[in-house]
């Protein structure tokens, strides 16, 4: 069981974080937007996580917080 | 407890900093200051201090920077060409004001130049060597004395304002032996705790950011007219000048440091020939003695001023400035290292004047 | 619940002004946790570059002095000589360190000054639009060489660490890179190391980071991870070069 917090404004939709996942969990959107006007990153298929916190590690804005 | 010694004018200038509180020195060697760092490099371990042979005058001048911004009371010393090097670090220093001390034993230039006294370095510190409208607080002392009494309460001055206090000599002042009357060691624990310096303490809002980087121009503008008036605190307060015999004078003679020395002789000695003349002799440069010259310009006695230094004409144009064409100002400069003698003023005076 | 990842509070609320994927913004996070896990709150100073780190100061959650280009090993050894319990650092690009700053880092290395020194080595100067940086690669293009970077014209790039370690002084050097998971916590085992040093009394420790410039580099964020992985690390291979 996993939880994954994003704090939406610090997010610049680079999509490391996508690609560090393993399972796939995490999408940047196409429709979901922050103040800066970037498309931002979401959980698409949270039940698969694994709480590796790979995407975390390589998010360079802290947006992601990721508990269990 | 105060002692009489004889000392020589870097030595003096080394221990009267100590004595005022310096506790960290940088510095790379060059002469004629050499003895300074020398001195400290014994000396300021015995206090407690730290005493680092940079690897360049680039490096020191931001050691001081790095040690004044943690709360040293921190100084540097040089030469011309070496203070050169160092004018991007003062620049940075005044962009965040931090205070320290910096000594220039002024050599003779433009480029290597000579390693003889010379008086060249006037524009260079008192309109600002490095980028953007900063000042300091300079002084020219003409005797050891002066080097020591001056410097016993730099630090003081400095941490006022805030800002970097210069000591402009030259290879003469440095290298000369004199009495000297040293006074008692500051005690550092009694001063007040310096709230802005980054001792490592600040965590969140009490962080202390030393930095000169304003990105929004209307921040930087509000900064530089803030330094502005910080400025002209210091003018109001901080002026030292000495008039002698002035009040008669139909010939002003004006010169600063070891010059004053020289030209104070050519007074006396123009006197012994029933010649009226007086000198005057600033000991801060900046800020610039604007009331004695104020008053030397507007006395009815005063005929001509003379304005004499070791270089090809820089500090006259200040002298011409305060003058506002109400009298003559006329130029008598030596350069290269070359040093005019007493005699030298007085034939000049005898030969160019009225 | 427990916490298994978040923001580490050596990192002021201050959003990064980085651009999109750049990995200075990992960099950072390494550096705040290093600094959190050997208890450095209350006793740390850091020195900001010039360079696209030059705003660090307002990310660390310590006090910060602002060095001019190249001066901050110089400006560190300042702060730490007059207050030798506290934790300081110095975090620098590849043309604040490597080129206008080459004298004060080897001089503060071979000093064996005892600070930790943060070097990020994304091959460029960012901040002032993509120009040629001493850590170049033969052959990657910049706006000052549009072509392509050329022995005969640039000269060749520089390794910091290989050319340090040659100095007695350093008591640690290592050479990262945040191209992948496994890389960046190797990383950060690295960092750690470097202030545990410190915090020891060991002396210089030096950590290079291969990092990104994904706007400079005209690619996207993770095509910018592999040119770190593929040709950065070719030319700058990884490893602790030296420790004491």
């Amino acid at each position: 069981m996993s939880k994954l917090t994003f704090n939406k404004e610090l997010c610049k939709g680079c999509g490391l974080c996508v690609q560090a996942c393993p399972k796939n969990v995490l999408a940047v959107s196409d429709k979901d937007s922050n103040g800066k006007g970037y498309y931002v990153v979401e959980a698409v298929n949270e039940k698969d996580c694994i709480v590796c916190a790979f995407c975390a590690t390589m998010c360079p804005d802290c947006v992601i917080t990721v508990e269990k | 407890m105060a002692e009489r010694k004889l000392m020589k004018g870097n030595e003096a200038i080394a221990e009267a900093a100590i004595r005022g509180g310096c506790r960290f020195y940088a510095g790379y060697p060059i002469t004629p200051q050499n003895e300074i760092p020398e001195y400290m490099s014994w000396r300021l371990p015995e206090v407690g201090g730290r005493f680092i042979q940079a690897e360049s005058e680039i490096s020191a001048i931001n050691m001081v920077y790095g040690a004044a911004g943690a709360g040293a009371r921190a100084m540097t010393s040089s030469s011309s060409p070496g203070i050169s090097l160092k004018q991007e670090g003062i620049s940075y220093i005044c962009g965040a004001e931090l205070p320290c001390v910096i000594i220039n034993m002024v050599r003779s230039g433009p480029g290597l130049g000579g390693i003889q006294p010379a008086q060249s370095d006037y524009f260079q510190t008192v309109k600002g060597g490095g980028h953007g409208d900063y000042r300091m607080l300079v002084y020219s002392p003409c005797s050891v004395q002066e080097c020591v009494d001056l410097l016993y309460d730099a630090y003081d001055k400095a941490e006022r304002y805030r800002l970097p206090v210069m000591i402009l000599g030259d290879g003469m002042l440095g290298q000369i032996m004199e009495a000297v009357t040293l006074p008692e060691m500051k005690d550092l624990s009694s001063l007040p705790k310096k709230a802005w310096a980054a001792d490592g303490s600040g965590i969140g809002k009490d962080r202390r950011i030393i930095n000169s980087l304003y990105i929004v121009p209307d921040e930087l503008e509000a900064m530089n007219r803030k330094l502005q008036k910080i400025y002209d605190d210091m003018c109001e307060r901080e002026v030292m000048c000495e008039d002698y015999l002035t009040e008669d004078a139909e010939i002003i003679i004006t010169a600063y440091g070891t010059v004053a020395r020289i030209a104070k002789s050519a007074v006396d000695v123009l006197r012994e020939n029933g010649i009226k003349a007086g000198l005057v002799r600033p000991i801060t440069l900046y800020p610039f003695p604007k009331a004695n010259f104020a008053r030397t310009m507007e006395n009815p006695c005063v005929k001509e001023v003379v304005a004499v230094e070791l270089s090809m004409g820089q500090y006259v144009e200040d002298v011409r400035l305060v003058a506002e064409g109400k009298k003559p100002v006329k130029f008598y400069g030596r350069s290269g290292g070359n040093v005019m003698s007493p005699e030298d003023i007085v034939d000049f005076v005898l030969k160019e004047v009225k | 619940m427990s916490t298994v990842f978040e923001k580490p509070s050596f990192l002021t609320d201050t959003p990064f002004h980085y651009c999109p994927g750049c990995t200075h913004g990992i960099a950072h996070r390494l550096v705040a946790e290093a600094l959190g896990e050997i208890g450095a709150d209350g006793h740390c100073v850091g020195v900001a570059p010039v360079g696209c780190a030059v705003f660090a100061y307002n990310y660390f959650n310590c006090d910060m002095i602002e060095a001019a280009h190249g001066r901050a090993p110089a400006v560190a050894t300042g702060i730490k000589l007059t207050n030798p319990d506290n934790i300081v650092f110095s975090y620098q690009g590849d043309g604040d360190l490597a080129s206008i700053g080459m004298a004060e880092i080897v001089h503060a290395a071979t000093r064996g000054v005892n600070i930790t020194v943060i070097f990020i080595n994304n091959a460029i100067y960012g901040m002032t639009g993509g120009q040629m940086a001493p850590t170049t690669l033969l052959g990657q293009r910049a706006t000052t060489c549009p072509s392509g970077r050329s022995a005969e014209v640039n000269g060749y790039p520089i390794r910091m660490c290989e050319m340090l370690a040659t100095l007695d002084g350093p008591s640690y050097i290592a050479r990262c890179s945040l191209a992948d998971v496994k890389n960046v916590r190797q990383a950060k085992k690295a960092v750690l190391k470097a202030f545990q040093n410190q915090k020891e009394g060991k002396g210089f420790s030096f950590v290079e980071l291969l990092s990104t410039c994904p706007t400079n580099w005209h690619l996207s964020p993770v095509q910018a991870l592999k040119y770190v992985k593929n040709q950065m690390t070719a030319q700058y291979p990884l490893g602790v070069f030296k420790e004491v």
